[in-house]
């Protein structure tokens, strides 16, 4: 295909979902079936537009290759924003990603959904939901990246809400939309750094601009960590990880859409995305806030029995696996893995609403043998389990070990080992809760008989998004380890010197230094230094000779180290949960108050709780005080006095002065419409008489002769 | 020779016209007009304007006067010559129009006219035609369009009320 | 002092002025009629009165043809009205005809 093409079919991918709003929100009551089939047959056509995209990047093989195309959107003064697609093989595999999940998760909701009286809204924010996400993944510019990150907050805030009437879920989509908001006040001061310092919001001008006349010092870590937090709290990464968990009062089939595949990792493809724009200091927050997340989530994981709490927590710790990834320089593992968790994490969570739509209830303890009543989800589900887990040829287990291979570079070259150690600790739990998940669930005798006698599969609209899952949750893989694997087609890091020489050429729009923006003089010396330093220490994955030494090492140690762990976690779960050899029950009382700790998720809604909200509660009270006390005594105030004012004004000035001015007036008026009466004869004649009379005057008035 | 024609014409053109102004008769000043317009006529062929003075005689002298005269004694009343009077504008009347050629005659008096020496053409029939049917084709369409229209027109307002009366009764 | 454009300019204005002193005082209607023939036959003078001696083309003349064509125009419209008011108001006194006036 042709640039054209292409950047046609991309504009396509991002319509058509909108289309499927429009017309679902505006006449979806009217269409039959309330028009779900409108949803699920434009999502299909999105599908098939994404993978020609998906396709052609396939065959072309380039990481490199790159399309762009846009317009001016906005030219005010001295400012001017683009709005613009960028087309490269990160764009194509995430198209490929969203629109797959959510058309599958369209068709999941057929069934899921069935019956709700809200049934067409639900599908028509479906549908602007995956506009907004496609937006985010096509923007080329911070602006608009900004724009649908803000739709894409909306739609999840609208989806999360959608049983409205429960109390827990109003409560919950305000607080993802709160938690969400503290990340993007962050994000969009980044923005509006890199925006002064170099007057462009073109993700490819941003660059060139950096490596010619980098910012410098400590402005430049915080511009990155201001980007990173708009991550933190899309990604859910801690400390904003407290919304995520509560987001699962949505739909489930939107919690496999939005808070498990595609929206939360937004903030991993946007650093990503902007990853030539962190320092290795931001890199260094990134990748501690990362693996912190990551072991954080899978703690968490291990004590909730509420099935979708647990894969919450687990998609938290996942997410902070890819931030972690991106920290120490493993990018392209990273986004492998947001591909690979996409599908078995969306498989998790619908096989988790199959599960859930059958019993009605998500306390795992209630559940049980469910493997004979739901075979397919059990299958499915199982399929999932070994893909999270990093059992060796399912598709976790190729992208982890790529990141754990990097984080494992990452302290060899002399950085720190914490990453890594947390992140191999991580991997090992996660092995351990999952297989918890799905002994509890699907295995052993069921423990609420009556629920168990009312289980049943689910129809077909349910299960074969389950089945086509679990079929990309094996094949993503690739099976050729993660050097080569397919997924370096598509994504490796940026090739910043030439992307410099394309786009570098522009004028540099450098801001005076009085801005605390100082911005080197010599860069072009600067330029190789610059690149060269940072690729070594940030990308692992770059090249040089010492370099590909110990990044081999590290995957041989990172691969042998994570089948050890995963192997350790799923005989550990094994033993604990189908053999019975020791009781959960007893290191529950033994290590009491660690399981308190985790049960309570860290205590982090109670901490913010006494602090945040107890400040924000402070100050708002402080606020209404001086608003009631002063604002409202000078509004008064003034309203005492204004009245004062009106009272003398209205009885003594306006009575003679003004009055007898309008009277005045109009009296006159009056008289001189009854001369002119006399004038106004109705005849012809007259007003020939008076046309003459005043050409004669004005001639002789005029003098003009 | 020449001066004398043009004052004999350029007198009855004025003195006529006179006529037609202040005659009280309705059918007196009817006929001065037609004395006003063959001077006029005359004028014209003075300035070599045969085409026009020709015309001039055909459609005003035998045209629109004959009609003016048919008018006139149409709508002639006996008694009603004289009318009440309402509002005399004569005074005023006399004196601004008498300013007013003051006016334009100071203008013909006080311009240097850019007079050509060129004698009267010969005949103008063969090129109005021609100018008629290029140059002035779109006015000259236009018209025989006015033409058409006001013999509508003009048929339409003197028609008999038929409907209107029937009306009146109905009501 | 011989005849030239000035003496058939004012033979022209002298008709324009006795036009517009008919047309404002005259109240039959059809003597206000003639003063308006009056006031085209004074511009008429005019136009060929120039073309004749300032313009070498023959314009003028086909100006004069083009008000001569408007003023046989005029006078059947005009008349027309003349005879519907006649025949409405009794009379072709336009003072009378001022229904619209009260």
């Amino acid at each position: 295909m042709s640039e054209h093409a292409i950047l046609w079919t991309a504009l396509s991918v991002l319509l058509l979902p909108m289309l499927s709003y429009v017309i679902i929100f505006f006449f979806g009551k009217m269409l039959p079936r309330k028009g779900d089939w409108v949803g699920v047959t434009l999502l299909g056509a999105t599908l098939v537009q994404a993978v020609r995209i998906f396709v052609h990047f396939w065959q072309m093989g380039d990481s490199q290759l790159r399309y762009e195309g846009g317009f001016r959107w906005l030219d005010v003064g001295q400012f001017t924003a683009d709005a613009g697609m960028l087309v490269d093989g990160m764009t194509a595999i995430m198209l490929v990603v969203v629109s797959l999940v959510s058309f599958l998760v369209h068709l999941f909701s057929v069934g899921y959904m069935h019956g709700d009286r809200r049934y067409e809204r639900y599908f028509a924010f479906l549908g602007f939901f995956t506009f907004s996400m496609m937006g985010i993944v096509l923007a080329n510019g911070l602006l608009f990246l900004y724009v649908f990150w803000e739709l894409v907050g909306l739609a999840s805030y609208l989806l999360i809400g959608f049983f409205f009437h429960k109390p827990t879920a109003a409560d919950a989509n305000k607080k993802a939309f709160l938690t969400n908001r503290v990340g993007d006040f962050g994000f969009f001061i980044g923005i509006m750094i890199f925006f002064t310092a170099y007057g462009t919001f073109n993700y490819m001008e941003l660059f060139a601009q950096m490596q010619l006349a980098p910012l410098t010092g400590a402005l430049l870590t915080w511009a990155g960590v201001g980007l990173f937090m708009g991550c933190i709290g899309k990604s859910a990464q801690a400390p904003l990880h407290i919304w995520l968990p509560d987001a699962m009062e949505g739909p489930t089939p939107v919690s496999a859409l939005i808070h498990a595949a595609t929206m939360v990792a937004a903030g991993v493809y946007m650093v990503a995305r902007l990853l030539p724009l962190f320092d290795p200091n931001a890199l260094l927050v990134i990748a501690y806030i990362g693996s912190i997340t990551a072991i954080l989530g899978a703690t968490i994981a291990l004590v909730k029995t509420d099935i979708k709490k647990s894969l919450a927590f687990s998609t938290i710790s996942q997410l902070g696996y890819m931030v972690m990834a991106m920290g120490v320089g493993a990018s392209a593992a990273g986004m492998f893995h947001l591909t690979t968790h996409a599908f078995f994490k969306a498989l998790l969570f619908l096989g988790a609403g199959s599960v859930i739509h059958a019993v009605h209830t998500q306390e795992m303890p209630l559940m049980g043998g469910l493997r004979k009543k739901m075979p397919i989800t059990f299958v499915t589900f199982f399929i999932a389990t070994l893909a999270i887990s990093g059992v060796p040829f399912f598709s976790g287990f190729y992208s982890k070990d790529a990141i754990l291979a990097g984080a494992l570079a990452f302290g060899m070259q002399g950085k720190t080992m914490i990453p890594f150690i947390l992140a191999l600790a991580a991997a090992g739990i996660t092995a351990f809760y999952m297989f918890r998940m799905l002994f509890m669930t699907f295995m052993g005798k069921p423990r609420d008989e009556e629920r168990y006698s009312h289980a049943h599969e689910s129809p077909w609209t349910m299960s074969v998004p389950l089945m086509v899952l679990a079929v990309l949750a094996i094949v993503s893989a690739g099976w050729k380890g993660p050097a080569d694997s397919w997924f370096s087609k598509f994504v490796t890091s940026y090739d910043l010197p030439a992307i410099t020489a394309e786009y570098g050429h522009q004028e540099n729009h450098i801001v005076e230094s009085d801005h605390h923006v100082v911005v080197d003089d010599h860069a072009v010396v600067h330029v190789e230094e610059h690149a060269t330093s940072e690729s070594d220490a940030a990308h692992g994955d770059s090249h040089g000779d010492a370099h590909d030494d110990v990044s081999h090492k590290a995957h041989s140690m990172a691969m042998v180290m994570s089948i050890a762990i995963a192997g350790l976690g799923i005989f550990l779960s094994w033993l604990a949960y189908m053999k019975k050899a020791f009781s959960t029950e007893a290191i529950k009382t033994r290590l009491n108050p660690v399981y308190k700790v985790l049960q309570n998720k860290y205590y982090f809604d109670e901490i913010y709780a006494a602090t945040v909200y107890k400040f924000v509660l402070g100050l708002a009270w402080l606020n209404a005080a001086f608003d009631r006390v002063v604002i409202d005594g000078i509004v008064n105030g003034s309203a005492t006095v204004t009245k004062i004012g009106g009272w003398i004004t209205g009885s003594i000035f306006d009575r003679y002065v003004v009055d007898g001015m309008v009277n005045g007036v109009g009296n006159l008026i009056q008289g001189a419409g009854q001369g002119m009466r006399r004038v106004q004869t109705g005849r012809v004649q007259t007003y020939l008489l008076y046309v003459c009379t005043s050409i004669v005057i004005l001639v002789f008035v005029f003098r003009a002769l | 020779m020449g001066d004398m024609v043009f004052y004999l014409f350029a007198a009855t053109t004025v003195l006529s016209g006179f006529f037609v102004v202040f005659s009280k008769n309705i059918v007196h000043a009817g006929f001065s007009l037609l004395f006003t317009l063959f001077g006029v006529a005359g004028l014209f062929a003075m300035l070599g304007a045969d085409f026009l003075a020709v015309t001039q005689t055909m459609v005003y002298i035998g045209g629109v006067l004959i009609l003016v005269l048919f008018v006139v004694m149409m709508t002639r009343i006996p008694g009603q010559d004289i009318p009440k009077r309402s509002f005399d504008r004569k005074i005023p009347a006399g004196v601004f129009s008498v300013l007013i050629f003051a006016l334009v005659f100071k203008v013909i008096n006080g311009t240097e006219w850019n007079v050509l020496p060129v004698d009267a053409p010969e005949a103008t029939i063969s090129m109005i035609g021609q100018k008629l049917l290029t140059d002035f084709i779109f006015p000259f369409e236009y018209a025989s369009i006015v033409l058409l229209l006001a013999m509508i027109g003009a048929a339409i307002l003197i028609r008999e009320r038929k409907i209107d009366d029937e009306e009146e009764v109905q009501s | 002092m011989e005849v030239g454009l000035a003496h058939y300019l004012t033979v022209g204005a002298i008709l324009f002025s006795l036009g517009i002193f008919a047309v404002m005082t005259r109240r039959n209607a059809v003597a206000l009629l003639m003063g308006v023939e009056l006031i085209l036959n004074g511009a008429n003078v005019n136009f060929v009165a120039f073309s004749r001696y300032v313009e070498t083309s023959i314009d003028g003349h086909l100006m004069a043809a083009f008000v001569i064509v408007l003023a046989a125009a005029e006078a059947a419209v005009a008349l027309a009205i003349v005879l519907a008011m006649f025949r409405n108001f009794g009379t072709v006194h336009v003072d009378s005809v001022d229904s619209l006036k009260q």
